[in-house]
């Protein structure tokens, strides 16, 4: 029988009523007394030189409150960047200044120019069509090898090229790996480009800032994953407002998939805006401005090579990429490609040698920051691809190749720095090939010929490393930040819990799944515990939702906290009882005294701590409350193996996704039905990826799907249901859950799942095809079967 | 400005609008009432959705005069009064059918509105029917399920929820 309540039951979301019914509090659903609306006046062009801009026409206008510029920011603060790589000469990264409004230069299609404050929202945009700007148009740079060009128009004057980074990895393995190489009785090559998405959650970024003169405070609601590290970044680099006269509150938030995890130059300018005008400053972004202000995802043009021995095994992976960072640093962008990217080079799989190069690119593009996977998509999907290349250059069973070389025994080290702690991965492509019935793959693909299609099965691998992340780890690889999670647990006289937590939901459930876990270590009901998150004023410190970090990290620190809850409500039920404290256990709510019929209940024993009576106090202060900081001592590895199965209609070449299963190991699941969801979500986003979504530049910086016209969002009519299992839990074996991370790996593991099946389908229909670049759309299908 | 009055959700209410303010705008700001959702400036993502005299509208898509004296439907008038879910809200809520719920209004009304004309829909005709509302989170799974569920099929042998 499913557990009903407690770890690995499934309970619907409480959350749900409020979306359900229409009262959810999302950021634009509120509105301050006496809110100014902002409009931003952004370039169309994506280089140039801002000669002036007249603002008098336009400060005319009815209702215009002031009109900000460059110039109204000079001596604040630029938009801070979270991490720096080292290069492999041991040089820091090239980091340009990002300034709140552009001062001199506009860098890509979307830049502030200015800001319009207004009475209304449609007196501040009317008043930014007023405002006259001139700006001479400067060369785009768009191409990222064409950027790397000695003698390139440069993105940024005051840098000495396009090249943020140029990194290796690990670089004292370089000659080891080239030896590797030319020993080498097979070698695959594989170019490929991990096309630029743009991360479209549904509800688009919005931002209020408000100020109150009489204290001097301000505070900030905004959309955001992580309103914490919000506070810390904007506070301390950019305004210079001290933490305690800052509160930051992101109150529902409608998806995020890591586009709402960064600083944003508009949450900075409303923060900013309200103090200066002593009014609160509301901004609300389209969806035309989302798609060319929110940081986009991916954009990595590689080359891979895999080498193999005479027996097959994997000898050496080498990889060289050029990731675009777009024109600016985005809070995270320079991780992404490198240590988010590099470490997972090794895969499932046990290649000894592994060397990785990176050059991050500046172009005059949005700014390319971590979306839904960041860097292990990336990573995932150049290998994946590499080996199934290799098996059919080699005449090989993929999934016998891959099984071949899987790693067996852990803890494993890696030759790319980091340590998985557990796994089984012929576990999960055991339960993959049932689930996905392979063994009547060729039945189906004749009734797919018989009616004129061309039927293909791809299936991958795939390893992330998230939970992230061990503090002194990041610390030593450029992170400007702790990756530790805090939880404030208060157990009211009652017996009620209210727990705080630096996590924070865009979706995922946690005021359904937190509880789940504290109720279960106490042994009272779910509904007695209430999650408070999403302000700063609440929780006391938090790194926030994302890199599938809230449970094992965020739900680490609440276990922590509970233990010590638990630890001080035994030596209240010892008092009480008057029996010795190691005596005590606690089982079902209720604490007894081992071998003795004495038992006191756990509100009897919360009552106590706040009407303390008969209560020790000698040893104990009244109350109960306390807060746990859990920092990760490694990051976890949740792993799986992933099937498609498509059809290709090669009239068209339009492909059809007929089945999709998914075998995940995520160690211990809390909530299998919130589980199942993530890992849905995630295969809808990377089918979207593989098959439709693409950000595409042309040659002038223009983006040219820049709407849901133009960029192909994934619709129900695309995608199909899905098969997910996790019942192969191995679990993390360094936090108190044993849980690893759900919440990207179905958009890690699913691109090389289709691309494979879509190459296999076009093979069995005698096209001599070994690659097609995503998105696989029905152009680039027929282009390639018809040559 | 021209005071625009209509029946929302069973009670009347007006408020000054502009010749340019949307249902959507007016609804939100207007009203106050938050439940109906902007995802979109382009009519693509359907988070808007509510019924106008019965039939269902993308709210960005139309003036707010031109729902002048209608009778207008959204998220907030769809559960009973004391609270309770009606059949479509409670199978999205019992198929996990929706995460950071942000295209959820959007979803129910349009869902309601296809229940309305096929009340037992085949997972093709649900999928058809959404072309108009999407959906980050889900990959759409949960929400076909429980939009069948809702029309009382058995999706017990649908893949896991």
């Amino acid at each position: 029988m499913p557990k009903d309540h407690g770890i690995g039951a499934s309970p619907k979301r409480r959350e749900d009523i409020r979306f359900l019914s229409g009262t959810g509090n999302y950021t634009d659903d509120m509105n301050v007394n006496g809110q100014a609306y902002v409009h931003f006046l952004r370039s169309d062009v994506a280089h140039g030189r801002i000669k002036s801009i007249n603002l008098d026409a336009a400060s005319a206008m009815p209702g215009v409150v002031k009109i900000f510029t460059g110039a109204d920011f000079e001596g604040v603060g630029g938009i801070p960047c979270g991490w720096e790589i080292t290069d492999k000469h041991g040089n820091a990264m090239q980091e340009p200044a990002h300034p709140v409004l552009a001062q001199g230069k506009v860098r890509y299609v979307g830049d502030q120019i200015a800001a319009v404050v207004a009475e209304t929202l449609e007196q501040a945009r009317d008043a930014a069509e007023a405002i006259d700007v001139d700006i001479e148009e400067l060369p785009a740079v768009v191409d990222m090898a064409g950027a790397l060009v000695d003698g390139s128009t440069k993105v940024h004057d005051d840098l000495t090229s396009n090249l943020c980074y140029d990194w290796g990895f690990v670089e004292e393995n370089k000659p080891a790996v080239e030896a590797a190489f030319a020993d080498a009785a097979h070698v695959t090559t594989l170019e490929l480009r991990n096309n630029r998405l743009i991360a479209n959650p549904m509800e688009p970024r919005v931002a209020i800032g408000d100020f109150e003169r009489a204290s001097g405070n301000s505070t900030l609601f905004t959309t955001s994953q992580n309103p914490h590290v919000i506070r810390l970044l904007m506070g301390a680099f950019v305004l210079g407002i001290p933490e305690h006269k800052l509160r930051v509150v992101a109150p529902d938030v409608g998806g995020g998939f890591g586009t709402k995890i960064f600083h944003y130059a508009e949450e900075a300018f409303c923060t900013f805006a309200a103090k200066a005008l002593n009014r609160a400053v509301k901004w609300t972004s389209t969806r035309s401005e989302a798609f060319i202000s929110d940081a986009h995802g991916r954009d990595h043009v590689t080359t891979i090579q895999l080498a193999l021995d005479a027996d097959n095994n994997f000898t050496a992976v080498r990889t060289d990429t050029m990731a675009n960072m777009g024109a600016y640093l985005s809070t995270f962008a320079p991780s992404v490609p490198t240590w988010l990217h590099g470490t997972l080079m090794a895969g499932n799989y046990k290649t000894p040698l592994v060397y990785v190069n990176v050059k991050a690119v500046f172009t005059n593009t949005v700014p390319v920051d971590a979306y839904r996977g960041a860097g292990r998509p990336e990573a995932t999907y150049q290998l994946e691809r590499v080996i199934d290349k290799a098996a059919l250059e080699l005449g090989l069973d993929p999934i016998a190749l891959r099984r071949q070389n899987f790693i067996t025994e852990f803890p494993y080290a890696t030759p790319v720095a980091v340590e998985y702690d557990t796994g089984d991965y012929h576990a999960t492509m055991d339960v993959l090939e049932k689930m996905a019935d392979l063994s009547g793959f060729e039945a189906r693909r004749k009734a797919s010929e018989a009616r004129g299609m061309l039927r293909g099965i791809g299936i991958n691998c795939y390893i992330e490393a998230c939970g992230i992340a061990p503090s002194n780890l990041v610390g030593q690889l450029g992170a400007r930040a702790g990756l530790y999670e805090s939880a404030t647990v208060r157990v009211n006289a009652t017996g009620g819990l209210v727990v705080m937590t630096g996590s924070h939901s865009h979706g995922q459930g946690h005021e359904t799944a937190f509880p789940q876990v504290i109720a279960e270590m106490i042994g009272i009901d779910e509904s007695m515990v209430e999650i408070e998150h999403g302000d700063t004023d609440k929780a006391p410190m938090g790194m926030g939702t994302y890199g599938s970090r809230s449970l094992a990290v965020g739900g680490s620190a609440m276990v922590r906290a509970t233990e010590k809850i638990i630890a001080k409500t035994k030596k209240i039920a010892a008092h009480l009882m008057e029996a010795a404290e190691a005596d005590i256990e606690l089982k079902d709510g209720t604490f007894s005294v081992a071998g003795t019929d004495k038992s006191v209940a756990w509100g009897d024993v919360t009552l106590a701590a706040y009407v303390p009576h008969n209560y020790p106090l000698e040893d104990i202060e009244p109350g109960l409350e306390e807060t746990a900081f859990y920092d990760p001592a490694n990051f976890t590895y949740p792993s799986g193996a992933y099937a498609c199965e498509v059809e290709v209609d090669p009239d068209t070449g339009k492909v059809t996704i007929e089945a999709f299963n998914a075998a995940d190991d995520f160690g211990n699941v809390v909530n299998p039905m919130i589980v199942d969801g993530q890992v849905h979500g995630g295969i809808g986003q990377g089918i979207g990826q593989a098959l439709l979504e693409n950000a595409a530049y042309d040659e002038n910086g223009q983006l040219l799907s820049a709407s849901y016209m133009d960029y192909a969002m994934p619709r129900a009519s695309d995608l199909p249901f899905y098969g997910v299992d996790h019942s192969c839990q191995t679990p993390c074996t360094h936090n108190p859950l044993g849980v690893k991370g759900c919440g990207e790996a179905g958009a890690i593991g699913s691109p090389p799942a289709v691309v494979n099946a879509v190459v296999n389908a076009l093979r069995s229909g005698g096209h001599d095809i070994h690659h097609i670049d995503m998105p696989v759309s029905p152009s680039r299908v027929w282009q390639a079967m018809n040559g | 400005m021209s005071q625009v009055t209509m029946t929302v959700n069973g009670k009347e209410m007006s408020s000054d609008a502009e010749g340019r303010t949307l249902l959507s705008q007016f609804l939100r700001e207007n009203l106050g009432m938050t439940g109906t959702h902007v995802g979109c400036d382009t009519s693509q993502c359907g988070a808007c959705v509510v019924h106008v005299d019965g039939v269902a509208v993308k709210s960005c898509t139309m003036l707010a005069m031109e729902a002048d004296g209608a009778a207008v439907s959204t998220i907030e008038g769809q559960a009973a009064d004391d609270g309770t879910l009606n059949t479509l809200q409670q199978a999205f809520q019992d198929h996990h059918g929706l995460q950071c719920g942000f295209c959820t209004p959007g979803m129910i009304m349009s869902a309601a509105d296809l229940l309305k004309t096929n009340p037992k829909p085949s997972e093709a005709e649900v999928r058809h029917h959404l072309e108009g509302n999407i959906c980050r989170c889900t990959g759409y799974h949960n929400i076909v399920k429980a939009i069948m569920a809702a029309s009382g099929q058995d999706v017990s042998s649908i893949a896991a929820e």
